[in-house]
């Protein structure tokens, strides 16, 4: 019982940097109707920006709570800045392209990111910094939980939070919401179509890069390549919750990251990767909206 | 219909035609035009692609044999220049095969030096074999390899002998009778390993008590783990990449798992202890050398390439310059020995003489006896694999200490 | 009798080809020769599935790699041991039949493949089927990774070279007939409305479901024969060949020779299998190059070289025509 338990401690912890991937994809899709197969990638950078930035303000000499928040925030702004620019210089062009166009531009972004990392920041894996030293917390009955797998939850939950409120309570996420509705009826509210891509766009970035820094801190090797599977798991929990839907993939990110640790655990590590696509080729199959999507009639 | 196909055969015969044209000539000059004869060195490597750390360090390794060649000797063996040329494969093994072909058919290489994965050796070594041309891996450790032909070496020892050593020392310096093995599943290296560990292990009468595994590039190993943790194993063998171990040792130990963790010479990094710092203290892993060992020649050897590099060689690189090194040991006994034949080996020689050549110079190559290399002493056994110690290194106190010698 | 001539003609210029090539030529650009020929195979045959009938797949690696393997394991134990037997007939035929046994054997099971992937196709459309597409591509790598009686990571070494210039250009000018056969059929006609327009050929009475699943199955049969053939060429088979990367580099022909055109799939993947090559002095910058390049050309001109159009000899003397004229008038 303690070892289900203590997977399930796992799962959770996982399922969160899923979802805050997930919830990218979710925004991205639900307003262009685009996987931007490139948010794996902006994951990727988070870490790196977040390795420089620590390196820049000394943080493993001085670590501390407030270091750790300023490379978050830090990378959060890089890669919201990556996000824009990748907007507009790579996918507003194809916007009125088919969809099989927009989907290899983004696959070439993603190469590009994947490559120029490479090139840039060397293959060598990196070590981040331990801003957060690792302390281990008895749950009782033989589980343990490590400060920064509930630091994970903790920041999850809380941009999580902040993200519903912008979507729900505020001008842009009206705004944002009547985008992914319809895009000439929003322009004729008025709204600046552009501005509300970009800016969904550099929103979702942003969460891509709090993800990454905060796994990197759990788990300090980065590389230019660990955004690939991570995010393809993402993208398969964003469709799991329904994509464009918001809660969705908070929900679709727990269960892949809980489905994930028990196929591992239980069954075989061999698969852990492919447990993703099965679960993807399954609810296609039996429920293509996904959880919380609505089945929406194709209109002739 | 009629049409298109007049059209294709137009197409096929003007592309042949011209490859035609092509390929003659390029047989002719045979890329590299140069003027006075030349020791023509191939190196093949992932330079790109998700191994590129591994054909970094084979370049990085070969580049300062040719550099302290150069410095003694002004870069010559028996008076011919000698110049290595470096191709990438992209971390795939056709790409191996095609680099290959371009260095022995464009480049008119006498020798080459590679591959790091036994995948991309087993997709060239053929290629090499056929053309007569002495290929001599850094560190491949599938058996296979050199079974291909008697033009293939290897300057590291087999998946067999690691996995043996560090059962023995298992079983008789630890005194374990209970392992857990962690495989990853990704990794020809690693599979092996696993197998010939097992093997021994059991022979030496201890118990696996449980097999699980991983792929190389998963970031969480916790469910694993904890599956181990529960079967209560006295140790844990995880012979796998540095990559991988470092974030499994601090896994493990936040899970509470404290017994010591085995491994293999894909541990050896920089970055090993980086990345696992203190979580990895008492663990013990096999490897090709000890970089605190008072050898002289691999003090000098890590100067060197600390001065050249700004940081320390992976057994990759150790493994890469000894490569260079009994190659270049190789051609000068030739030169010294025979220079006639020798003369074949430049660029300038005809085909029957390049044969003849190559043929002592593989010669030479496989009766390589106590090699004075940084990696060990290298001598060649009858397998064209090389027959050396392993040492154990153990981690004490955030630092790597050499703790054993494992003979064959 | 005429309509052999064509066919005809072809078989005879490819054994006179395969007989004097390899004897003429630098073996290095043989080589290169040898791997064009497989990825024109690719080309046209992911072409059949994303040019033709407009579905998104990409995971036609995993199609190779069920090829390569399937024909592998037929030749090892069954084909080899064959033609070991047969000892009146001359080598290179016999082992040519045995290839063309492993080749259709292979091509079959991967069609088998491609039949269990074209069935979610039926609910699923667009940017979902890419992403099964790619699910499916990748379980059937890591089914490849776990199964150790095909080697499993080790890899399986020590297939005979069956393959020669032969079968590989012979493979290529059946799948460009194919192809074509295809395209001016009626088939190819129901093809083509799906591509354009799912719902409208629905109710014009095409019958989407099952020409939607023949796209898959064809294109899924060729490049397993395709895998076939890289398998007996390159003598030794390893998972980390047939990655998603492969499956992006197919992508990559197809789209820039122009998703619906067959000669456009060809030149490009004679184009992007040669400019690695030439791009060999910049190795480090290849694949930013090769990302870029899709990257622009997605956006200046998404059609591809040659867009849902031939390359004909009417087109080309047009051509030049009208290079002719403009500068006749300037």
């Amino acid at each position: 019982m303690s070892e289900f338990l203590q997977q399930l401690v796992n799962g959770i912890t996982w399922g969160s940097v899923y979802a805050l991937i997930a919830l990218g994809y979710t925004m991205v899709y639900g307003i262009l109707r685009l996987i931007n197969f490139a948010h794996g990638d902006v994951y990727m950078l988070g870490a790196f920006f977040g390795l420089f930035a620590a390196r820049a303000l000394g943080a493993s000499e001085h670590p501390s709570a407030l270091s750790a928040l300023l490379v978050l925030l830090a990378a959060m702004a890089g890669c919201g800045l990556v996000g824009i620019v990748i907007e507009r210089a790579a996918y507003k062009p194809v916007r009125r392209s088919s969809r099989l166009s927009a989907l290899i531009t983004a696959i070439g972004v993603s190469l590009l990111l994947e490559n120029g990392g490479i090139l840039i920041f060397g293959p060598d894996p990196k070590f981040f910094p331990q801003i957060i030293r690792s302390r281990q917390i008895d749950l009782g009955a033989g589980v343990t939980i490590s400060n920064q797998q509930i630091l994970i939850l903790v920041v999850s939950l809380a941009l999580m939070i902040a993200l519903r409120f912008i979507v729900l309570k505020t001008r842009v996420g009206k705004a944002m919401r009547a985008v992914s509705h319809n895009h000439t009826a929003a322009a004729l509210m008025g709204i600046s179509v552009d501005q509300i891509i970009t800016f969904t766009f550099m929103i979702g970035s942003m969460l891509a890069a709090a993800a990454g820094v905060l796994v990197a801190l759990q788990n300090p090797k980065i590389d230019p390549l660990m955004g690939i599977m991570p995010g393809l798991k993402a993208f398969v929990a964003a469709v799991l919750g329904g994509i464009g839907n918001i809660p969705g993939a908070v929900i679709g990110g727990l269960v892949m990251g809980i489905a994930e640790v028990m196929v591992v655990g239980y069954v075989s590590p061999a698969y852990r990767d492919a447990i993703a696509f099965v679960l993807l080729i399954v609810i296609l199959l039996v429920r293509p909206a996904g959880l919380f999507g609505k089945a929406v009639a194709e209109k002739v | 219909m009629t049409s298109r196909i007049r059209l294709g055969i137009a197409l096929a015969a003007i592309a042949a035609l011209g490859l035609l044209a092509l390929g003659c000539g390029g047989a002719g000059t045979g890329g590299g035009g140069n003027s006075s004869g030349e020791l023509v060195i191939g190196e093949y490597g992932s330079l790109t692609g998700g191994e590129a750390t591994f054909g970094g360090s084979t370049r990085d390794g070969v580049a300062l044999a040719l550099a302290e060649l150069t410095a003694q000797k002004q870069g010559k063996i028996g008076g011919l220049n000698v110049r290595v040329v470096v191709e990438d494969d992209q971390s795939k093994p056709e790409e191996a095969a095609t680099a290959v072909q371009k260095l022995i058919n464009q480049d008119r290489v006498i020798a080459v030096v590679g591959e790091v994965a036994s995948s991309r050796s087993l997709a060239a070594a053929p290629i090499c074999q056929q053309n007569n041309v002495p290929m001599i891996s850094p560190s491949s450790t599938n058996p296979k390899v050199t079974q291909v032909g008697d033009y293939i070496f290897r300057m590291c020892f087999l998946d067999d002998f690691q996995g043996r050593c560090m059962a023995k020392f298992a079983a008789q310096n630890l005194h374990l009778k209970k392992v857990a093995i962690l495989t990853d599943k990704r990794n020809d290296y690693s599979v092996g390993l696993t197998q010939y560990f097992g093997e021994a292990f059991k022979s030496m009468g201890g118990t696996i008590v449980v097999e699980q595994n991983y792929s190389s590039g998963d970031q969480d190993f916790r469910a694993q783990l904890t599956s181990i943790k529960s079967k209560n194993p006295e140790g844990i063998y995880i012979p796998g990449y540095y990559t991988e171990v470092g974030l499994i040792g601090r896994q493990a130990r936040e899970l509470g798992i404290k017994v010591p963790l085995l491994g293999g010479d894909g541990w050896e990094s920089e970055q090993l202890l980086q990345i696992g710092g203190v979580d990895l203290n008492n663990s013990y892993y096999t490897n090709h050398w000890a970089l605190d060992a008072p050898d002289p020649k691999l003090q000098s050897f890590l100067k060197a390439y600390r001065d050249k590099y700004g940081k320390d060689p992976d057994a990759i690189a150790g493994l890469a310059y000894d490569a260079a090194n009994v190659l270049f040991q190789s051609m000068e006994h030739l030169a010294e020995s025979d220079a006639k034949t020798f003369a074949g080996l430049g660029s300038k020689g005809g085909a029957t003489d390049r044969k003849d050549a190559a043929k002592k110079l593989r010669d030479l190559i496989a009766t390589t006896t106590n090699f004075p290399g940084v990696t060990g002493n290298i001598t060649l056994d009858e397998n064209r694999n090389a027959s050396k110690p392993a040492v154990v290194i153990a981690v004490k106190d955030g630092k790597k200490t050499y703790a054993a010698t494992m003979n064959p | 009798m005429r309509r052999l001539l064509g066919p005809l003609v072809t078989v005879l210029a490819l054994v006179a080809l395969n007989i004097v090539l390899p004897r003429v030529t630098n073996p290095y650009y043989f080589q290169i020769l040898m791997l064009v020929g497989i990825n024109i195979v690719l080309a046209v045959s992911l072409n059949l599935v994303n040019g033709f009938t407009g579905q998104f797949s990409i995971g036609h690696a995993g199609f190779m790699a069920v090829g390569a393997y399937a024909s592998a394991m037929f030749t090892l134990k069954l084909g080899a041991p064959l033609v070991a037997s047969w000892h009146g007939v001359p080598p290179p035929v016999a082992e040519g039949l045995a290839l063309l046994m492993a080749l259709v054997a292979g091509g079959l099971l991967a069609a088998g493949a491609g039949w269990l992937v074209g069935l979610p196709s039926l609910r699923l459309r667009g940017d979902y089927l890419a992403i099964v597409t790619l699910g499916f591509g990748e379980i059937i790598r890591v089914l490849i990774l776990n199964i150790d009686a095909i080697g499993a990571a080790r890899g399986l070494p020590g297939i005979p070279q069956y393959a020669t210039f032969f079968w590989v250009y012979g493979a290529v000018a059946a799948v460009i007939v194919l192809a074509r056969h295809l395209a001016t059929s009626t088939h190819g006609r129901a093809l083509f409305a799906i591509r354009d327009d799912e719902v409208a050929a629905e109710s014009l009475g095409v019958d989407t479901t099952r020409y939607k699943v023949l796209a898959f199955v064809l294109g899924a049969f060729f490049a397993g024969v395709a895998g076939g053939l890289f398998a007996h060429f390159l003598s030794y088979l390893n998972p980390s060949s047939f990655t998603f990367i492969k499956s992006i580099e197919v992508i990559a022909m197809v789209v820039l020779g122009g998703m619906g055109s067959i000669s456009g799939s060809v030149i490009a993947a004679i184009v992007l299998t040669l400019l690695p090559e030439m791009l060999r002095s910049v190795k480090e910058l290849r694949m930013v190059i090769y990302s870029l390049m899709l990257i622009v050309l997605m956006i200046t001109r998404p059609q591809g070289l040659l867009g849902t159009r031939e390359l004909s000899w009417s087109g080309l003397t047009r051509l030049f025509r009208r290079g002719a004229a403009a500068k006749g008038a300037a």
